[in-house]
């Protein structure tokens, strides 16, 4: 166990060097000038170099990527030299927009994109799981063919498409639901669950119909090769209720493949859902990566990139930890 | 000694006290497919007493383990169509709901399956699933029916049982996993125990264990045994009775001794003959030419006759064109044209 947490450990920080260093490099490359950016509408070339300076890109390369990353072992000082000030640690730079410190704008869409990915994950866990395993159950019925063809509408359906329809409808047409507000962005808030539920309701639903869809397919298709193995004839033959037979015996063995994809997903949703939150209006870090690399602000994207591949190996590792609870035979000696 | 019984249409001996502990008439189970109907089991007719063993014995898909898994009620709910009878302890175990036969699984029918690896469960441990059996059956609390399941893998030979409680099934040997699955199939201590091809994916040396640990359990509990499986060896050692089986169908069934010594059926010939022994010189096997018949469609004569190469000898294309019945003689049923005499003879010339 220590050995596998080494390792784990290990190869995150190689992951995330390596993705630092490339998302610099690639920045480095680009066409985008921030400095040109900073300096506003009636520029000079004074003003862009004295803009270059403060932003810290008069440097080298190597010693911007450096001064980078020591931030994020310990505070630094940021800006031209004369009028630097303190980048607290963990310092993951300044805006290149606001100047502000790029770790509390994370801090401050981290709760907007916490809000969506969790109550999308629960939804489509519990619409893709379920009708999966239905259609699994009902297999070859007409219940199977509609749940099957359901899933294939759904998986075609890009996230545009749903949610613009669903803001026009439960929004726009039949006032059901609020328009998403920047307001909530906790169930703890002053707004309540209540309020959080209708304002992530349809991010929620249009994330879930797209997910959900896989998750039926690979759920249908696991648990009907589940409920054909020997061992569920063998619980059959040992006179099991049917409920045990399928769950005890089926679902566990079956749900193997779903929770791959659920981490994955869950660390992919957790690094933000770039057009879901573009469309619903939702400020996450998603929202705030586009717009951050559309204005060649290198700190933010640099963080929020940083941050999505984080939150992939994590949920990697936590895939793994799963798996080992699930099945004794890929248990840790 | 157990009792064949004679074709379909004979009446049994009915309104006795003494009906048979398993009775199966007219026993067919039909697949609907898309290619047709896939006639699996055709008329099984056959009786079992307690204390007996029955050996069913043919190659692959000549129906043995569908016959096992109608009785068990396990083709319930599937597509399969079953039809026929199969009086067990006066309950028709053919015509009777799932979850009346649920209550007879386990509990009085308990079935032991080929290659335990797979019939067992890869998460839970040995002793949990054994124990699981137990508690299905049983008011019982989890720490007596752990008690009982520890019991039953000593009883079965599992050495430390206490420990091995709480392995799990890729811990276990090949022939200790066999022990498990025949520890959970009997933990109820069923009447009648169906084992289908117990130890064909056991060692050789393993397979002897098994069916001596099998005849012993029988012997302690008075359970009736059927013993699926296409090794004709396996069978004389432990069979009292044999039924073979070939395309769906029973084609010859008796005692032991004459399935051995005083076969009936050009079919089961081939198969003794096909079977390798130490002591004889020829270094070449003797198969069965030919393959067996589509079950999506059946011949109209006799099943064996395009494989059969005694077939021109019961005259008049009577093979190919007519199905014989199964014709009984001291307890001793063949399907098949071919007289006493000229069976004899064709025995003699080999």
């Amino acid at each position: 166990m220590t050995t596998f947490i080494i390792r784990r450990t290990g190869s995150l920080v190689l992951l995330l060097a390596a993705v630092s260093f490339i998302t610099f490099t690639l920045f480095q490359l680009g066409p985008s000038d921030p400095a040109a950016a900073a300096c506003g509408q009636e520029c000079t070339p004074e003003r862009i170099s004295e803009a270059r300076v403060a932003l810290g890109m008069d440097q080298p390369f190597f010693v911007q990527y450096f001064d980078y990353i020591r931030g994020l072992f310990s505070s630094r000082m940021i800006g031209a030299p004369g009028a630097q000030t303190l980048c607290e640690w963990p310092c993951l730079g300044k805006s290149f927009q606001t100047n502000e410190n790029v770790a509390d704008i994370i801090a401050r869409s981290l709760p907007y994109t916490f809000s969506m990915a969790i109550g999308a994950l629960v939804l489509w866990t519990i619409t893709g799981v379920g009708l999966g395993l239905l259609a699994a159950l009902r297999k070859g019925s007409p219940v199977d063919k509609f749940i099957v063809g359901a899933a294939s509408v759904g998986v075609s359906l890009p996230i545009p498409v749903t949610g613009l329809f669903l803001l026009l409808l439960f929004v726009n047409q039949l006032h059901l639901l609020p328009f998403t507000t920047n307001e909530i962005n906790s169930p703890f808030g002053p707004h309540g669950p209540g309020a959080w539920v209708a304002n992530y309701l349809l991010p929620w639903i249009a994330l879930a119909v797209l997910f959900s869809a896989s998750y039926i397919r690979v759920t249908r298709t696991n648990m009907i090769e589940t409920f054909g193995e020997d061992f569920i004839r063998t619980a059959r033959a040992k006179g099991l209720a049917p409920r045990t037979v399928t769950f005890k015996h089926g679902v566990r063995a079956g749900i193997t493949p779903v929770v791959t994809m659920l981490g994955m997903d869950i660390g992919l949703l957790l690094g933000g859902a770039v057009l879901t939150e573009q469309i619903f209006s939702v400020p996450g870090l998603g929202f705030t990566a586009v717009h951050a690399a559309i204005a060649g602000d290198l700190p933010v994207t640099m963080a929020i990139t940083m941050l999505a591949a984080f939150f992939v190996i994590v949920a990697n590792v936590a895939v793994d930890l799963a798996y080992a609870a699930i099945d004794p035979r890929v248990r840790l000696q | 000694m157990m009792q064949l019984n004679t074709a379909p249409a004979s009446a049994p001996a009915s309104g006795t006290a003494t009906a048979p502990f398993l009775e199966v008439r007219d026993l067919s189970v039909k697949f609907p497919t898309d290619d047709g109907v896939v006639s699996a089991v055709n008329g099984m007719d056959f009786t079992l007493e307690r204390g007996q063993t029955l050996g069913i014995v043919g190659e692959s898909g000549s129906g043995k383990s569908v016959t096992s898994q109608a009785l068990m009620g396990l083709l319930k709910g599937t597509s399969a169509q079953v039809t026929g009878q199969a009086m067990f302890q006066g309950k028709d175990l053919v015509a009777l709901p799932e979850s009346a036969m649920r209550q007879l699984r386990g509990r009085n029918i308990g079935m032991i399956f080929q290659d335990p690896l797979s019939a067992l469960h890869p998460f839970y441990t040995v002793g949990h699933q054994i124990a699981e059996a137990y508690l299905v059956h049983n008011k019982a609390s989890k720490k007596q029916a752990r008690t009982a399941a520890v019991d039953m893998l000593g009883r079965v030979g599992i050495p430390s049982p206490e420990q091995r409680y709480d392995e799990y099934p890729h811990h276990f040997s090949g022939g200790m996993r066999q022990r498990a699955m025949i520890a959970m199939a009997l933990i109820c201590e069923p009447e009648l125990l169906i084992a289908d091809e117990p130890t064909t994916a056991l060692d050789v040396t393993v397979q002897a264990q098994i069916l001596d640990l099998m005849s012993g359990l029988q012997e302690e509990t008075n359970s009736a045994l059927i013993l699926i499986t296409h090794d004709l060896g396996v069978v004389a050692e432990v069979c009292d009775d044999v039924l073979v089986m070939y395309g769906g169908q029973c084609v010859e069934s008796g005692p032991v001794d004459g399935i051995f010594y005083d076969t009936r059926h050009p079919y089961t010939l081939g198969l003794l003959n096909s079977m390798p022994t130490l002591n004889s010189a020829q270094s070449r096997l003797n198969p069965i030419p030919g393959q067996p018949p589509s079950l999506l469609d059946l011949p109209n004569g006799c099943i064996f006759s395009a494989r059969c190469q005694y077939a021109e000898i019961a005259g008049d294309g009577v093979c190919a064109s007519q199905r014989p019945e199964l014709r009984m003689e001291d307890g001793h049923g063949k399907r098949c044209h071919l007289s006493g005499p000229q069976l004899i003879s064709i025995r003699n010339s080999r």
